[in-house]
C-alpha cells in the first residue's frame, strides 16, 4: 500500500498552518503503511538563503558544534536548527554546494536528506503521529509539502528507505507502487553520473525524474517520461522549489484522490486525508486520470 | 428512523447493528451521518432496509449487500458495492475503481462518473452509470448488463464471456474479444428498463446505445488466438 499527502497552498494566509495541515492529513493514512513516515516541506525560497536537511543516527556526537565547525570551513555564519535526528542548517545560497562539501569530511556519517532554497524533508522509522512529533511538524509553516507513510516492500525499513527521496535541490519525490525495472534503470542512471543512497526501487524514480531536469526537461515532460522509461505500479508526487506534480501509471490500481479550491489544492492515497481541509464539502474533487500529468506552480 | 453519526459511534458498531437486522423488518430506515470516506460502511448487509450515507465514503461501501437499499450521498471509494448479490445502492457522486466487481445480483446506480474497472467480473449485477466509465471495464464481465450514459475508457469488455454492455457515447477502444453487437428489440426493452430503475429515463433514450458482447473466441484455448491471449 503506502499513503501519500500533497498540499499546494494557492491562500497566502494559510501559509502558518501547513506543517499541522499536511501532519493531519498524514496521520489520517496511517494504516496504509505503518514502516516509516517523512514529510517534505518547502518554505522561504527567493531569499538567497538555502537550507541543507541533514540526518544522523548519532545526533548528539555528530550535531555538536557543527554549526560553528561549518562556518570555519566555509566562511560565513551558519544557522543550525537541531531536531531530534534531524539538523536544518541555512547557509548564503551561493555556499549552498561549499557546504555540502565541507560536510563530508566534517562528519562523514550525516546523511543529507535535502538541499535547496525551500526544501526540508524530516524522515524516520515509526508511525506518521510519532514523526510527526518528533519534528514538530505541525509549527511548520510553508508553501507547499508532501508526505508519505511506508508500507516497504523493495527495500529494507531503514531512515534513508523512508520517503520522501530527494535527488536534486529543490526535487523530492513520494510513491505509492513498486518499479520493476529498477535495477536497470538505476545503472543507466548510474553510468550518467547520478548517485544514490540506497537500494530502493523509488529512488530510481526520484533521481530518473532529476536527471530529465538537469538535462533541462520541463517537470511536465520528466513526468511524462516516466510512463515510457519505468515500468511497475506508480502514482508519484512530486515536489519542486516552486510547486508539485503528480503522475500515475498507465493502470492506476494505486489509488488518488486530488481536491481543489481557491485555497489549495490537495492530494491523498484516500479520500480520508482530504476530510478535514477547509472548504472540502465544496470543493472539486476529482481522480487524477491514468497516464496523465498534473503539476501546479506559483 | 435511526440515525447513527459514524465519527462519535464508530463503524464496527454501525455494521454490528445493521448486521443484526437479519430476519428482522421493523428498523427499516437507517441514515448513517459523518462518513468522511471511512471504509466498509454498510458492507454485509442481509435484511430489507434503507440507508442513506450522507457524505462520502471509502473503500468498500456496500460490500456484499443484500437485500438493503444503499443511498451515498456523495462519492463512494475503491470497490463500492463489489459482489453485491441483491438489492440496490445509488450513488449521488462519483464512484472509484472497480465498482459493482464481481457483483452477483442487485443494481448499482453510480448518477455521476466511474472510474477504471467498473463491472470488473460481474457475474449477475446491473449497473447503470450516468457519466463516464474508465479503462479495463467489464474485465472478464460474465453475466448481467451494464448502461452507460457517456464514454468508456480503454479496453472495454477485455476477455467478456455473458454480460451485456450498452453505451451511448464513444468507446476508446474494445478489449480483446469484445466487438459491437446488433440491437435487437430485446436489447432495447433492456436498456429501458434500466434507464427508468436506473434514473436516467430523464436523460437518455434506448435508441442512443450500442450494444457490445463477446465475440467467444476465447472461451477455449484456439492456437490460432494464441496472439490475443
Amino acid at each position: 500500500m503506502c499513503g501519500i499527502v500533497g498540499l499546494f497552498l494557492k491562500d497566502a494566509s494559510l501559509e502558518p498552518k501547513l506543517g499541522a495541515m499536511l501532519a493531519d492529513m498524514l496521520v489520517t493514512m496511517t494504516d496504509r503503511g505503518p514502516d516509516s513516515a517523512g514529510i517534505a516541506i518547502y518554505s522561504g525560497a527567493g531569499k538567497g538563503r538555502a537550507k541543507l536537511t541533514v540526518q544522523s543516527a548519532h545526533p548528539g556526537r555528530d550535531f555538536a558544534n557543527l554549526d560553528a565547525d561549518l562556518k570555519d570551513a566555509i566562511g560565513t555564519p551558519v544557522l543550525m536548527l537541531i531536531k531530534d535526528t534531524h539538523a536544518m542548517l541555512e547557509v548564503p545560497l551561493a555556499q549552498l554546494e561549499a557546504a555540502r562539501s565541507a560536510l563530508t569530511h566534517l562528519r562523514p556519517e550525516v546523511k543529507v536528506m535535502s538541499a535547496g532554497e525551500g526544501i526540508e524533508i524530516f524522515k524516520e522509522v515509526g508511525l506518521p503521529k510519532d514523526v510527526a512529533t518528533r519534528f514538530g511538524i505541525a509549527k511548520m509553516g510553508g508553501t507547499h509539502g508532501i508526505g508519505h507513510t511506508r508500507m516497504a516492500t523493495e527495500s529494507a525499513v531503514t531512515t534513508m528507505g523512508a520517503h520522501p527521496f530527494s535527488t536534486g535541490n529543490d526535487q523530492c519525490l513520494v510513491h505509492n507502487g513498486s518499479l520493476s525495472n529498477h535495477n536497470g534503470v538505476r545503472r543507466e542512471l548510474k553510468r550518467l553520473g547520478m548517485t544514490f543512497e540506497t537500494e530502493n526501487d523509488t529512488e530510481v524514480g526520484a533521481a530518473f525524474i532529476s536527471h530529465k531536469l538537469q538535462s533541462g526537461d520541463t517537470l511536465g515532460h520528466a513526468l511524462e517520461a516516466t510512463l515510457t522509461d519505468l515500468d511497475g505500479f506508480f502514482t508519484f508526487v512530486v515536489g519542486t522549489k516552486n510547486g508539485f506534480g503528480v503522475v500515475r501509471d498507465p493502470i492506476a490500481c494505486k489509488p488518488a484522490v486530488m481536491a481543489e479550491t481557491d485555497q489549495y489544492v490537495a492530494f491523498g492515497s484516500e479520500y480520508r486525508a482530504l476530510v478535514n481541509l477547509p472548504g472540502i464539502e465544496t470543493a472539486r474533487i476529482w481522480e487524477p486520470e491514468p497516464a496523465t500529468v498534473y503539476f501546479w506552480e506559483r | 428512523m435511526q440515525t447513527f453519526d459514524l465519527s462519535k459511534d464508530g463503524l464496527r458498531a454501525l455494521n454490528s447493528s445493521l448486521h443484526a437486522l437479519k430476519g428482522q423488518t421493523n428498523m427499516t430506515a437507517w441514515e448513517v451521518i459523518n462518513p468522511k470516506g471511512a471504509h466498509a460502511i454498510a458492507a454485509g448487509v442481509d435484511a430489507p432496509v434503507e440507508i442513506t450515507v450522507r457524505g462520502s465514503t471509502g473503500y468498500y461501501c456496500a460490500g456484499m449487500n443484500k437485500q438493503a437499499s444503499i443511498f451515498i450521498k456523495g462519492s463512494a471509494g475503491p470497490g463500492v458495492a463489489e459482489n453485491m448479490m441483491s438489492g440496490k445502492v445509488v450513488i449521488d457522486g462519483d464512484a472509484s475503481q472497480y465498482a459493482g466487481a464481481t457483483g452477483r445480483g442487485g443494481l448499482l446506480v453510480i448518477k455521476g462518473n466511474a472510474s477504471s474497472r467498473c463491472g470488473i467480473s460481474m457475474k449477475g449485477i446491473e449497473i447503470v452509470v450516468h457519466g463516464n466509465i474508465g479503462h479495463m471495464s467489464c474485465f472478464m464481465a460474465q453475466s448481467g448488463s451494464v448502461v452507460v450514459l457517456g464514454d468508456a475508457g480503454e479496453a472495454l469488455g477485455d476477455s467478456l464471456y455473458e454480460a451485456r454492455l450498452f453505451v451511448r457515447g464513444k468507446v476508446k477502444s474494445l478489449g480483446a474479444d469484445c466487438i459491437e453487437k446488433e440491437m435487437r428489440p430485446e436489447h432495447y426493452a433492456l436498456v429501458e428498463d434500466l434507464l427508468r430503475r436506473g434514473e436516467a429515463d430523464h436523460k437518455a433514450k434506448p435508441e442512443q446505445f450500442r450494444r457490445y458482447g463477446s465475440a467467444r473466441k476465447l472461451y477455449n484455448f484456439n492456437i490460432d488466438n494464441a496472439a490475443a491471449y
